[in-house]
């Protein structure tokens, strides 16, 4: 912030600055808030209301003081004259303001203007009076002594001085209900402290050079390959991001119309084309969706391979399921899939389910790998591709219909009434699609 | 009001030599012994072979790091020139939700795209009250029938949730995850039966809420681990953390090594997440800029950054195409990003205090950012208008 802070004292590019008149006294290197606005506007490039957002930051962080109404430190872009605080009472100097100081500042304000403190800042006054009685003799010495320095000084150098006092207090003493702009979240431990290189010592630098030149030797694509990836991923996705091109029959957020949400629901009868179309993309997305799912799970049904989907689906379960619960699952795993003679028989290759075999000695949940990845490959290079050509799918696609998008209603301020939907917590659990029969064509399943 | 820490010179005897000499703290695998200064120099030179010296090997390494950074110089908003701008945005303020009698540290959806869950010092909805000032983590669980959340207490628990009035949600309450220091991130895997966390004491974890053992642990950060994403690839099988020590790190987690690490940041990262294709991730951090690094090119290909921003970014978060990122920033506002182009699309205001998070609904209709100022605010897109002049804006 300070570097903001100082370009715009710069003499020649920075803020343009006149002596102000304020009551009766001249006071030099003052800016307008307009001016502060606008200098801001045109450096960064910015909009006006950016620019009074960046403003007001600046003077709620103390670094730009009103010299009008010092109670509020508020940034109006108007005649309101301000000035730039002294680097002295910058808050990045983090000074901690300390209760001795405040309290001179309090005594000092209530002995010169005769009792006129705010509210709040009277109860500061008696709660530090209790709190430092014995050191209050010297509190009031100094306030004192600090009014009859100031006395000696040009009107305007004391109101300026006061000024920058006042913002410099309501910044690390904020009343009641301002926002307290020097509070940070829970403290962290910084890099500079961390613990793991106290010392650079030399088994430091061999881990280094063992990790980059494990990194140099690391498969990577080139740059332009992956990048044009990118430029591909946001053209074939940006049809379906409903905040990039919006969505039909409308946003529900923006309308209070549920209808986008019953037409996309988990499990429904007729999905929507750009769903539809979503399953064309990757394999990936394809699972994902439910109802996309169980398509395939048909499309496979037909083709006597369904026992891979329900494979891989058991090994998921294994993945993230319950410690507790793994041997159980790995067990009837083994029994419905891998044994030789299973009801359900999975295809994988011998080098792989030997290995799986072994493993099954000593089950853990991520034993089943291999062969679930074998079998995700084999349906992801074969069955999938084989399935988007496939009638079912065009089907499906030319079938799916693309909403309408609701009128807008002419009085938009008829107000419905929201209700909030039923927590998932309160549904039944849904029956997971068993290995046994796969669903037929979404039929909505509880 | 700000804490500062000395180093402090204590006297005494040395742990190694013996000598009354004033001593260094010195950490040796993982205990903290002291040292005088002539010790420290040498336990510095110990493990050195003939021929080499501490210097070379230190020129060593700085040579084949920089050998590493100097392949492939291509920046993604070069590639992107080609690309249609994107018009202007119009967002609006749908909801705003005020409930919490304190800051808005966290918050999460859930997967019904209509609830979210988030935290302060009390849960929203459920009103649970936890016996920690910060909670500064929360997550939904897959199947919504569950809430996690963590944070100062050192421990992250999972609450089941009921609409049964009569029961009192503290007492099922299940303590899962014990970490020695703050709870900064947690997040169900794909399923209500494991939970990943990352903490203030440096390690991230993998744990089975149903008995609370501690599946997989993560070390290789050197300072606190600010938040974490896991990865929506095929395989499910890594996830990308940030932390102090201004380094991003990809890990596999079955077998808890580092798979990558990311480190161009110039401070603290607060908030990573993956793009949707899951070859790419952002991160937010408080130098002020977002990046995007790529994983299959192993480096960093766009910074989302401009001169008027001088406050950090708290959380970041994509779109559902990953066109737009946005970014909730420390001094109130929210910024989009176009991705691609490394331009900004919009700024958002109206937020009262720091945007502390910030995330993009799960079908992508909207994104909700809660803040210090004890909202939390829902917004939509209410209009697009096409481009049909180039704009100066950064």
């Amino acid at each position: 912030m300070e570097r903001v802070v100082v370009s715009m004292q710069d003499p020649d590019q920075g803020v343009k600055m006149r002596s102000q008149r304020l009551l009766v006294t001249v006071i030099p290197h003052a800016v307008t808030g307009s001016d502060v606005v606008q200098w801001l506007a045109q450096k960064f490039c910015v909009s006006e209301e950016e620019a009074l957002h960046l403003g007001a930051v600046l003077v709620q962080h103390g670094y730009i003081y009103p010299l009008r109404d010092p109670r509020s430190l508020m940034l109006r872009p108007d005649e309101t004259p301000y000035r730039f605080q002294t680097p002295y009472f910058w808050t990045s100097t983090l000074w901690p303001a300390a209760e001795l100081d405040y309290a001179i500042y309090l005594a000092k304000k209530n002995i010169r203007k005769r009792g006129t403190l705010v509210d709040y800042e009277k109860d500061c006054y008696d709660r530090l009076h209790k709190k430092i009685n014995h050191a209050w003799d010297l509190v009031l010495m100094q306030a004192r002594e600090q009014l009859r320095a100031a006395k000696q000084r040009r009107k305007g150098d004391r109101l300026v001085i006061a000024c920058q006092e006042q913002t410099y207090w309501l910044v690390n003493r904020p009343p009641p209900r301002a926002p307290n702009v020097l509070e940070q979240g829970p403290g962290r431990g910084s890099c500079a402290a961390s613990r793991v290189l106290m010392t650079k010592s030399a088994d430091f630098y061999k881990r280094e050079i063992e990790y980059f030149r494990k990194a140099l030797g690391r498969t990577r694509v080139k740059s332009s390959i992956c990048l044009e990836a990118y430029l591909s991923f946001c053209g074939q996705r940006g049809p379906h991001d409903p905040l990039v091109s919006g969505c039909l029959p409308s946003n529900p957020w923006i309308s209070d119309d549920d209808a986008y949400w019953v037409m996309n629901a988990p499990t429904v009868a007729a999905p929507t084309k750009l769903r539809v179309e979503r399953w064309g993309f990757s394999f990936r997305e394809l699972l994902e969706d439910p109802v996309g799912r169980a398509h395939f799970m048909d499309f496979l049904g037909k083709e006597f391979s369904g026992e891979n989907l329900s494979f891989w689906e058991a090994c998921e379960e294994l993945r993230y399921g319950a410690q507790a619960q793994v041997p159980t699952l790995v067990d009837a795993v083994y029994e419905q899939f891998l044994a030789p003679g299973a009801a359900r028989w999975v295809n994988i290759d011998s080098r792989t389910m030997e290995q799986t075999l072994e493993g099954l000695h000593q089950p853990h949940r991520y034993v089943l790998d291999d062969a679930q990845l074998h079998i995700y490959m084999l349906m992801k290079k074969d069955s999938y591709p084989r399935f988007l050509k496939s009638d079912m799918y065009k089907g499906l696609l030319a079938e799916a219909g693309i909403p309408l998008e609701t009128k807008r209603r002419v009085f938009p301020f008829m107000w419905r009434p929201r209700h909030s939907s039923p927590s998932p917590a309160l549904l039944p659990t849904p029956v997971e699609p068993t290995a046994a029969c796969g669903l037929g064509g979404g039929d909505g399943v509880a | 009001m700000c804490d500062q820490t000395f180093l402090v010179n204590v006297f005494g005897s040395c742990d190694k030599c013996f000598k009354q000499r004033a001593l260094r703290p010195v950490f040796k695998k993982s205990q903290q012994l002291s040292y005088c200064s002539t010790c420290a120099e040498i336990m510095a030179t110990e493990g050195l072979h003939e021929n080499e010296t501490l210097a070379s090997l230190k020129s060593e390494a700085e040579k084949v790091q920089k050998k590493k950074a100097k392949r492939h110089c291509f920046v993604l908003h070069q590639v992107a020139e080609r690309v249609e701008a994107l018009g202007q945005f119009v967002m609006k303020t749908r909801r705003t939700l005020k409930g919490h009698g304190n800051k808005v540290l966290c918050m999460d959806w859930c997967k019904d795209k209509r609830r979210i869950v988030s935290s302060s010092q009390v849960c929203h909805e459920h009103a649970v009250t936890m016996p920690c000032t910060w909670v500064m983590a929360c997550a939904y669980a897959p199947s919504g029938c569950a809430i996690a959340c963590g944070g100062l207490d050192n421990k992250c628990s999972v609450y089941p949730l009921t609409f049964d009035k009569n029961e009192n949600m503290a007492a099922k309450k299940k303590s899962v995850a014990m970490h020695t220091n703050y709870l900064s991130a947690c997040s169900f895997t794909n399923s209500d039966m494991q939970i990943l966390t990352a903490s203030g004491d440096g390690t991230c974890a993998l744990w089975d809420v149903e008995s609370g053992q501690l599946l997989q642990s993560f070390h290789g950060h050197g300072a606190d681990v600010l938040c974490l994403d896991l990865a929506p690839s095929e395989t499910g099988n890594t996830f990308v953390s940030g932390g102090c020590d201004k380094k991003a790190m990809v890990w596999d987690m079955r077998s808890g090594q580092c798979v990558q690490a990311f480190e161009t940041h110039e401070s603290d990262i607060n908030s990573v997440r993956y793009y949707p294709s899951g070859d790419a991730f952002a991160s937010g951090s408080d130098d002020a800029t977002c990046r995007l690094y790529d994983l299959r090119a192993d480096r960093e290909v766009a910074i989302y950054s401009k001169e008027s921003i001088i406050f950090g970014a708290s959380s970041v978060d994509f779109s559902l195409s990953g066109r737009l990122l946005f970014a909730g920033y420390n001094d109130y506002t929210i910024n989009v990003w176009d991705v691609l182009k490394g331009s900004r699309v919009s700024i958002l205001f109206g937020h009262e205090n720091r945007v502390s998070t910030l995330r993009v609904s799960p079908d992508g209709t909207a994104f909700c950012s809660g803040s210090w100022d004890h909202t939390l605010r829902v917004r939509g897109m209410v209009f697009c208008f096409p481009v049909c002049e180039r704009r100066e804006d950064g």
